[in-house]
């Protein structure tokens, strides 16, 4: 089915450029982000999709002599998420991430998905109660998990954990969600749990996911951008990319004809 | 098409064996109908065994090209124009195996024109020539496939119009024999079957077409909505 309504926007990279010192890693990258959909970002290793990615939470910030140029705009405030003004901080309880392994910290269950909700001042009991329950439903966990809350994350198998991390993420009520290949350290029944649960969380939080698993990319999302050296070179709806891309190089890719 | 080799060179090979045997059923299903209409032009009963029995051929290739559509989508999950190769290849093999029937029919058709007495000399021209062209559309919508060019495969889109044309008009003078000379309906109906069955290759050609545009262009151009008339 054709997606038919134009969505509203969340995010815009415009002429986006990274640097890596010297070695420059994005190249004007101009790419709208919709609304509560799911944007897939695709491409061989090395094209940039992952600094791209990390661009929007300020990663990059945590390294001397990385460079942005450009600007990416957070909607409905039409904040520059790049801007010399804008506490990296701030845009981490906005934008939450989860990684490719899933990286539960050494406490409990229940102190991993309050964690960020203590960050923020939040000691009520009842609250940070109701909020993780919340946050741990969300992230289809809670049923295997709410008998042992205070058991530590790491006993948790790896899909567990992974979801466990999703539930962290969502604790801070973010509007952006960003997945750096989340499901490339799991078997394919954690693979397809954590699909399902992109499929749900779209219905309100807005999802930009790196993977390298295509099918994947055709599955959950609306949306695909194909990257290369740095470069964007196609945006567009998912299903027109995976049955007519309008590009040589993203046909070559996804038609598995890279060499 | 995409002249780049894939990663993987047995993707490939099976891509390229899918093909094959597309031109290969293609083939057959041609004799089939080049003998139906040599059959029915020369009166030449024999042949028609054969057609029946090339048929059985088709039908299984058929069933062995699907096989390995399926196969091909399992093992490798096609994306773009590799997707719409094997996806339009599943279509192209049931207008093939239905343009085999028809020619069957034909067969069958002219097998009991003969057997009751003769052709009644002023129709075999009309139906030949239109059985003709449906023959040279179907080569042309291979043709148009082997080289995965919409250009060829648009002209047999066209030409379908011209047969379509024909057709009726082939059937309007069969009415008027008819109604002049009632002893002729047993044999102008076996004709009119022919005809038809003619028409349908017609049809079935196009559709082949309309098939290849899909896989190099990615346009669905089937049931184009109507141009009022003017």
């Amino acid at each position: 089915m054709q997606i038919q309504d134009t969505p509203s926007l969340k995010a815009e990279a415009r002429n986006l450029n990274f640097f890596y010192g010297e070695n420059k890693a994005l190249k004007n990258i101009n790419m709208p982000v919709y609304d509560k959909k799911v944007t897939a970002l695709i491409g061989p290793s090395g094209c940039g999709k992952s600094t791209y990615l990390r661009s929007f939470n300020r990663m990059h910030d945590l390294y001397p002599g990385n460079r942005y140029e450009g600007e990416i705009r957070f909607f409905p405030d039409n904040t520059n998420l790049l801007g010399a003004d804008v506490d990296p901080i701030e845009v981490r309880m906005r934008i939450g991430m989860v990684f490719q392994k899933p990286n539960p910290f050494p406490k409990s269950i229940f102190e991993n998905v309050a964690y960020g909700l203590r960050v923020r001042g939040e000691n009520n009991k009842r609250t940070l109660d109701d909020k993780v329950e919340h946050a741990l439903k969300g992230a289809a966990i809670w049923d295997e998990v709410k008998d042992r809350l205070s058991e530590l994350a790491s006993n948790l198998s790896g899909g567990q954990q992974q979801r466990l991390c999703i539930a962290r993420a969502l604790a801070t009520d973010p509007e952006l969600l960003l997945f750096d290949e989340p499901t490339s350290a799991l078997d394919p029944i954690a693979t397809g749990a954590i699909e399902e649960l992109v499929h749900e969380l779209k219905k309100r939080v807005t999802i930009l996911i790196v993977t390298h698993n295509m099918q994947q990319a055709a599955r959950v999302s609306d949306y695909t951008a194909y990257m290369f050296l740095g470069e964007m070179i196609e945006f567009g709806k998912t299903d027109e990319i995976f049955i007519k891309p309008k590009d040589k190089r993203t046909e070559d890719y996804i038609t598995g004809r890279m060499g | 098409m995409n002249e780049k080799s894939h990663l993987s060179s047995q993707f490939d090979e099976d891509l390229n064996g899918l093909r094959s045997h597309v031109l290969q059923m293609g083939g057959l299903v041609e004799t089939q109908i080049s003998s139906a209409i040599e059959a029915y032009s020369k009166g030449e009963v024999s042949s028609v065994k054969h057609i029946v029995e090339t048929d059985r051929k088709v039908n299984d290739l058929e069933i062995a090209i699907d096989d390995d559509c399926a196969h091909l989508i399992a093992k490798r999950q096609p994306a773009a124009s590799d997707l719409r190769l094997v996806f339009g290849i599943s279509k192209i093999v049931t207008d093939l195996e239905r343009a085999g029937d028809e020619a069957k029919k034909i067969a069958k058709g002219v097998r009991r024109i003969y057997e009751a007495g003769q052709m009644p000399s002023q129709y075999g021209i009309g139906v030949r020539h239109i059985a003709e062209a449906a023959l040279a559309m179907l080569r042309q919508a291979l043709d148009a496939f082997a080289r995965l060019d919409a250009e060829t495969a648009l002209k047999v889109i066209q030409a379908d119009v011209d047969v379509d044309t024909e057709f009726k008009s082939i059937m309007r003078q069969l009415i008027t024999h008819m109604m002049e000379d009632p002893r002729t309906i047993t044999t102008s109906i076996d004709i009119i079957w022919i005809a038809r069955a003619v028409e349908r290759i017609g049809d079935h050609a196009k559709n082949v077409a309309e098939h290849v545009v899909f896989i190099s262009e990615g346009r669905d151009i089937r049931h184009p909505p109507k141009e009022s008339k003017a």
